[in-house]
């Protein structure tokens, strides 16, 4: 049972829930005991499920209609206050359309504010580039004072959301829309801000991921331990600050990495973690799934994850592929220069 | 709180100090955003000397009234009142610009004592002010927010996103004021961006408009007066100001929106305001 809220979510929630649902429900809990939370949100109290919130608490919830840069400086306003906002709209508009208002009234003034953003990645892909947020882990990540957080499914976000309302400062935390499958039987994995989850032990090759690629990988790494590859998933639901070093230590343990992402690989999970290996000054096979520079075609999330090899077989064609390179056996360096 | 002759008369005296206050910052500056500086000189003063409840001993009382410097760039004309108030030490003024110094061209809520709001980037402290107001209203608490914006900076798209959601929420209990001085970087703003019909653009944001003399202190008074007892619709108050008021070589001239003064200029400007004020 969960201290925080007094309700546990487990796996039979999840499937029924989307991550979006579990967060509406997790705040209207959390509401109880800390009034001073706000909801706000820009027309999108439905499709985000804050208006699970609102609907409890109305006179504590604000809609400033379809005004995103506003609704980034009321919250402001209100953290300035002493009360606790929690945000919510698109993480397209999040990142984007209020970028600035998210960086300077939020990030550059430290406040407590809690952004969920909703419709990460490519998980609106009906709707196409104009709402895809395949930048925002980026951008996020690049402002001071901000911690952004992508769960993997529904019960990490229940996590998440919890543990944002005593962890000071701006917080991200970005979701999906609709019912990803979830990889996680309940809340009771120990999660921690800024601690990276080891899904699957391996010696072989670690797969480094985020969002709704872990289920992804963690898939991938059982069929691919039939064929005797004994493949690490680590679970990075905290891009910042980065777990550096369940990171290099996977780079000792197995000197294969693969990041995935749902997200561009310039600036996201892929480049934090090509920092963190960079600045250690150790090597490793390195390759980063996600999309290529380039804008999603428009179709259904689960089309557009085989796509861009972001679902179980991609990312199996991939461990192959990285595998498949004389890596080990090259002791010298010299002769590539 | 109607405004006596002899109560004016200090706010007089309290202005023309602020006025060569900021010549001097500015020259200790290197330059700075003087013209809109001293266009805001009277609605400063009139805020911090006669209606703002705050106590410059503990500067983050839970209850004081907020004041926020949407035009940020006017940095120049707020620091020095915020001194005089007793937030900080005058002579900290001295580092203004320089490496590590608290105080820059926009000022730093995190740095300098009594500015409740970082601002600097246009059209970011309305939204700002309607947070504050509806946090005051939820904490069922009678503290104020008042607002001011530079008149091109209602250029901005998010000024009106703002405007439109105060009244909404029916926020009186936030006082918005134009810095109207008619100028901008580029020249006169009805030339850049036309804000005419200015007053019913507001009007038909759903606020109640005050259009006054921004440099009568009996004008704004009644206008800030009306807006206290207002509880039907957020005022603005239009206050039509001169840009580089009090220093007659920048007075509304756009070369003076940000400038840098010497000995020889900051002595005119000292000699220019004493004349003004005989």
């Amino acid at each position: 049972m969960s201290e925080v809220t007094g309700t546990t979510w487990t796996v039979y929630d999840a499937n029924s829930m989307s991550q979006a649902e579990i967060y509406g429900n997790v705040l209207s809990e959390l509401g109880d005991k800390h009034p001073e939370i706000i909801g706000l949100t820009s027309d999108l109290a439905k499709s985000t499920k804050i208006g699970l919130f609102g609907e409890k608490f109305p006179e504590r919830f604000f809609n400033v209609g379809i005004a995103e840069q506003n609704l980034f400086g009321v919250a402001a306003g209100l953290a300035k206050a002493g009360f606790t906002p929690f945000v919510s709209t698109m993480a397209a508009f999040v990142s984007m359309r209020a970028c600035e208002q998210v960086r300077t009234d939020i990030c550059y003034q430290n406040l407590n504010c809690k952004i969920i953003a909703t419709h990460g990645g490519i998980s609106f892909g009906t709707a196409g580039s104009t709402h895809n947020a395949q930048e925002d882990i980026a951008i996020m990540r690049s402002f001071p004072n901000m911690t952004v957080i992508v769960p993997a499914d529904g019960i990490e976000t229940a996590n998440a959301v919890k543990a944002c309302i005593d962890y000071p400062g701006p917080v991200y935390i970005r979701v999906g829309r609709g019912f990803e499958p979830t990889w996680y039987e309940d809340e009771d994995y120990g999660f921690e801000i800024g601690k990276a989850v080891t899904i699957s032990d391996g010696t072989d090759i670690t797969l480094v991921c985020t969002g709704i690629t872990v289920l992804q990988a963690a898939e991938a790494a059982k069929v691919l331990a039939e064929e005797g590859l004994s493949v690490r998933v680590l679970n990075i639901h905290t891009i910042k600050p980065i777990d550096q070093e369940a990171i290099m230590k996977a780079v000792v343990d197995t000197r294969r990495i693969i990041t995935i992402e749902e997200h561009s690989v310039i600036g996201g999970l892929g480049s934090a973690v090509a920092d963190v290996i960079a600045s250690s000054g150790k090597g490793c096979a390195f390759e980063k799934l996600g999309l290529q520079d380039e804008f999603s075609l428009v179709g259904y999330p689960e089309d557009l994850y085989a796509h861009y090899k972001l679902d179980t077989n991609g990312i199996i064609d991939k461990v192959r592929e990285v595998m498949g390179r004389d890596f080990e056996e090259d002791e010298d360096w010299d002769d590539e220069v | 709180m109607a405004v006596s002759e002899q109560e004016i008369k200090n706010l007089e005296k309290i202005a023309k100090n602020t006025r060569k206050d900021i010549v001097n910052v500015t020259q200790w500056a290197g330059g700075a955003h003087i013209g809109g500086g001293l266009s805001m000189v009277e609605i400063l003063v009139l805020l911090y000397y006669k209606y703002m409840d705050i106590d410059p001993a503990n500067p983050d009382k839970p209850d004081r009234d907020r004041f926020i410097l949407s035009k940020g760039h006017g940095g120049i004309g707020y620091a020095p009142l915020l001194a005089r108030k007793g937030y900080f030490d005058f002579d900290l003024l001295k580092t203004f610009n320089q490496f590590k110094s608290p105080f820059g061209m926009h000022l730093d809520a995190k740095k300098v004592k009594g500015v409740d709001v970082s601002t600097g980037s246009l059209g970011h402290g309305l939204p700002m002010a309607v947070g504050l107001a509806l946090g005051a209203r939820l904490r069922k608490e009678s503290w104020k927010i008042y607002c001011l914006l530079g008149d091109g900076e209602c250029n901005e798209g998010t000024v009106w996103e703002a405007a439109m959601s105060a009244s909404h929420f029916k926020l009186t209990n936030m006082i918005t004021i134009v810095d109207r001085n008619r100028l901008m970087m580029d020249g006169r703003t009805e030339e850049v961006m036309g804000l005419e019909p200015f007053a019913d653009k507001w009007k038909a944001f759903g606020f109640i408009v005050k259009d006054v003399d921004g440099h009568s202190f009996n004008e704004l008074t009644k206008a800030i007066d009306f807006a206290h007892n207002q509880d039907e619709a957020p005022v603005v108050i239009i206050a039509n100001t001169k840009k580089g008021r009090g220093v007659d070589y920048m007075e509304d001239d756009v070369r003076w929106h940000y400038g840098s003064i010497n000995s020889t200029l900051a002595q005119q400007a000292r000699e220019s305001i004493d004349r003004m004020y005989i």
